[in-house]
């Protein structure tokens, strides 16, 4: 029983880590189809805003609520990897659509800048940066568009592009005034510790489950259902699906298919950006966290088929649910009394390398039998 | 769009800004009659870069220590030392590739640098075959011994084999069970295959050994296994690197992997640089073995401590593989001075034999190419840095050929006499 326990804990713990990561992209490259190799660094934007939410919590003035830091975080997370998300796709994958192989080549530029850009640049700039594109966005969503035109247009457009680049400058130089930690460009890898109340284990069953673990569950599991809600419930979601399904019929029934791309590549960028926060909590934070967990997120897309999301989520827990059975040597344990030549073959791989040996292995056989994936997109596609 | 390339452009500017005024050169007042140049070779981009860098600081600071001193004497003309910096970019055939610019187009005498085994080796047949000189200061697996490298870090036997033995005999899991673990590439499964030998020569056992595959963070499996391996608490031997150790020691601190609860991990990576990433909270109670910790109470070791953060910044650390770094610029100069000259075959030849009193205590270059070095091992503290708990009463005599693994057991290296050589029967 303690066993069974164990076991599916450690499954759905694995499997939310890998979930959570791949959520953004299963809308990213499930819905849009855009192979956007620099989402393992839109996760890293995340964690290193998470880092630096942490140490403004750490600031005298508050202190008081330094334990509810990381919910801070999570919605900070969201909003900073979703701007920069759109800034990207404003800047470089707008122009790429319909040619995949040129957005991966870009992404991956984009991917190295960006980690690079956290290594030789202070993260108060850096934080600086991200409010200009946020309040400038802002100019350009809610600002009536024909105030910036006519004779006046270009001085409202130079104001509103001077507030927001002075905001940017004042928010860096504060943060850099404020907390010296982030006046200085560092390669080094950074440490986010949660606070006291999540840190150690929940002892239930004989067991000792632990608190960050369980808190990336839960956000996991959030987000899941708030994407889910998201998509089939609101307008904006149901746009979006139409979008995917037939972008020439949307954009003939009036559906500004512009904005839909926007939104889309801003929410699974933001998904991202909340993955970050998870990830921080498990290990150490630095330009190359993004990159680590960019694979397996594919992974967890293409198995759970492309444009499913309950296919991701299945994909994610059942790849979870494998590396637990095969790198925890679980068969053995199970079965002690396994004939000598299998229990050796199970012992080989339930070693943590061999055991993702074992686990691609498994999943390039799968994908022979099924290419679409667990659940491949049924219903006319523009493409198919 | 035109304000995204407005702030793409005015992050160029500054990125390069911040480019040139970093590479501003080393310039010192002083009178000297010549210059030497010598090669510094670590990366400075990639994944190394965090590590590296700070050996380039401390090499940076040697030279610039010697400078003031009044250089290198040689036949009584005072020779300043210059520098010039490569980056290996944590890429292995670059580090060969830098090697080879290095030694053919600035022609200098002698090249600092390296830091990964994978690195090391793919410099070594530069440096053989072109009969060149490289230093390497890293503590790592030995069984190499080229002529044309000097080693200044600890060999197995000045690092693992004392904390094994410490961890089986006086520590407070004496006499329990070990758990390897480490990153999957050549020194951790080196290190530990000399462990395995070890704790059974002792009369220990070691039921469970993973590696963790390089940049993977998810530890979930090896904590059950260490669990179900080691229900009563025992000593875990860490050769886990770099970002894995943060995932690695958040995770069994949740887990209940605790000194608390009878588990002590002896890490062979985690040095003051490290313990200050991670975050000492994870890592109070555990412990380190190394030849030099900032704690060391000696004079020579404060100084070493002073100078660094004064040259480099207070909040900055100094750390075992720095003092290593320290350490061969000042036993290639002492070499150089003995030999009287800069050509490297005369100045290796020198080199045996030169002693210096390093922050850790003296060190002596012994016929191996490797360092005698005293040997300490510390429990982490709350504040970040290592309680020593043991030294050795003296230097410890490096082996190049470990003398617990049986395919190098019984055999030696020396370079003082021709007959000997890499490997030799003792």
């Amino acid at each position: 029983m303690e066993l069974i326990l164990e076991s599916l804990f450690n499954s759905v713990a694995i499997g939310s880590v890998l979930l959570v990561a791949a959520l953004g992209l299963a809308i990213v490259f499930g819905l849009m189809g855009v192979i956007n190799l620099a989402h393992g660094e839109l996760m890293m934007v995340g964690a290193y805003s998470t880092y630096v939410i942490q140490l403004i919590f750490k600031l005298p003035i508050l202190k008081p609520f330094y334990d509810i830091y990381i919910l801070v975080a999570i919605a900070v997370a969201f909003i900073v990897s979703g701007v920069v998300g759109i800034l990207l796709e404003q800047t470089v994958i707008r122009r790429l659509y319909g040619s995949p192989l040129e957005t991966l080549l870009a992404t991956w530029g984009v991917s190295l800048i960006l980690q690079q850009f956290v290594r030789s640049v202070p993260l108060a700039y850096a934080t600086g940066c991200v409010v200009t594109v946020f309040i400038s966005l802002i100019f350009g969503t809610f600002v009536p568009k024909h105030l910036f035109q006519g004779s006046k247009g270009k001085l409202i457009k130079a104001g509103a592009l001077s507030t927001s680049a002075i905001a940017g400058v004042l928010t860096g130089g504060l943060l850099g005034s404020l907390v010296s930690k982030l006046s200085r460009a560092s390669a080094r890898n950074v440490d986010v510790t949660a606070p006291a109340w999540m840190r150690g284990g929940v002892d239930l069953f004989g067991m000792t489950f632990p608190k960050t673990r369980l808190l990336i569950i839960v956000i996991t599991l959030v987000s899941v259902v708030a994407v889910s809600f998201f998509l089939n419930k609101s307008v904006w979601g149901v746009r979006i699906r139409a979008v995917t399904q037939n972008r020439d019929m949307s954009e003939c029934l009036g559906i500004s298919t512009e904005n839909v791309d926007i939104l889309t590549f801003g929410i699974g960028s933001g998904l991202a950006g909340v993955a970050g926060v998870a990830v921080s909590l498990l290990g150490s934070v630095g330009p190359n966290v993004g990159g680590n967990y960019i694979v397996g997120c594919f992974m967890v897309v293409v198995l759970g088929g492309v444009g499913n999301l309950l296919g991701t989520v299945i994909a994610a827990f059942s790849i979870g649910l494998m590396t637990d059975l095969i790198g925890a040597g679980r068969l053995l344990t199970i079965w002690p009394s396994m004939p000598q030549p299998l229990a050796s073959t199970v012992d080989f791989f339930s070693t943590t390398s061999m055991a993702r040996v074992m686990i691609f292995a498994l999943i390039v056989a799968f994908l022979q039998y099924r290419p679409a994936g667990l659940f491949p997109q049924k219903g006319r596609m523009v493409e198919s | 769009m035109k304000l995204s390339s407005k702030i793409f452009k005015g992050i160029a500017t500054a990125a390069i800004a911040t480019t040139i005024t970093a590479c501003g050169g080393t310039d010192q007042s002083g009178n000297f009659d010549d210059s030497v140049t010598v090669g510094i070779l670590h990366s400075l981009s990639g994944t190394m870069a965090i590590s590296e860098s700070t050996l380039v600081d401390t090499e940076k600071m040697a030279i610039e220590e010697i400078n003031k001193a009044g250089g290198v004497e040689v036949n009584g003309k005072n020779y300043k030392i210059k520098y010039i910096v490569e980056d290996g970019a944590s890429d292995w055939p670059t580090f060969a590739e830098k090697s080879k610019k290095l030694i053919d187009q600035d022609k200098v005498p002698v090249v600092f640098g390296g830091w990964t085994s994978a690195s090391r080796k793919a410099m070594l047949p530069v440096y053989e075959s072109k009969d060149a000189f490289l230093f390497y200061p890293i503590q790592y697996e030995a069984q190499e011994c080229s002529n044309n490298i000097f080693y200044t870090g600890a060999t197995p036997n000045q690092q693992s084999e004392p904390a094994t033995e410490f961890m089986y005999k006086r520590s407070p899991a004496a006499g329990k069970p070990f758990a390897l673990v480490g990153s999957d590439y050549v020194f951790p499964r080196t290190s530990n295959t000399i462990t395995k030998e070890q704790v059974k020569s002792l009369g220990g056992k070691v039921v469970y050994e993973d590696y963790l595959p390089l940049g993977n963070t998810e530890v979930a499996p090896i904590i059950s296994k260490i669990k179900r391996a080691l229900p009563n608490g025992g000593t875990i031997i860490n050769t886990l690197n770099g970002d894995q150790n943060v995932a690695f020691f958040k995770q069994i601190q949740d887990a209940g992997i605790t000194p608390s609860n009878g588990y002590y991990v002896m890490s062979y990576s985690i040095a003051e640089e490290e313990i200050s990433t991670i975050g000492p909270e994870f890592l109070e109670g555990h412990y380190g073995a190394w030849n030099y910790m900032m704690s060391i109470n000696t004079p020579a070791s404060k100084k070493f401590a002073k100078n660094f953060q004064k040259r480099w910044g207070r909040d900055r650390v100094v750390a075992d593989p720095q003092e290593s770094a320290y350490n061969m610029v000042y036993l290639w100069k002492k070499a150089v001075e003995k030999a009287g000259t800069f050509e490297d075959n005369a100045v290796r030849e020198a080199l045996v034999g030169v002693t210096f009193d390093a922050p850790q205590g003296p060190v002596k270059v012994m016929p191996n190419h490797h360092l005698s070095q005293t040997v300490r091992i510390g429990e982490i503290t709350s504040d970040g840095n290592f309680k020593i708990l043991e030294e050795t009463d003296g230097p410890v005599l490096p082996q190049a050929w470990n003398q617990f693994e049986p395919s190098s057991k019984g055999y030696a290296c020396d370079w003082t006499n021709p007959r000997k050589g890499e490997r030799y029967k003792l």
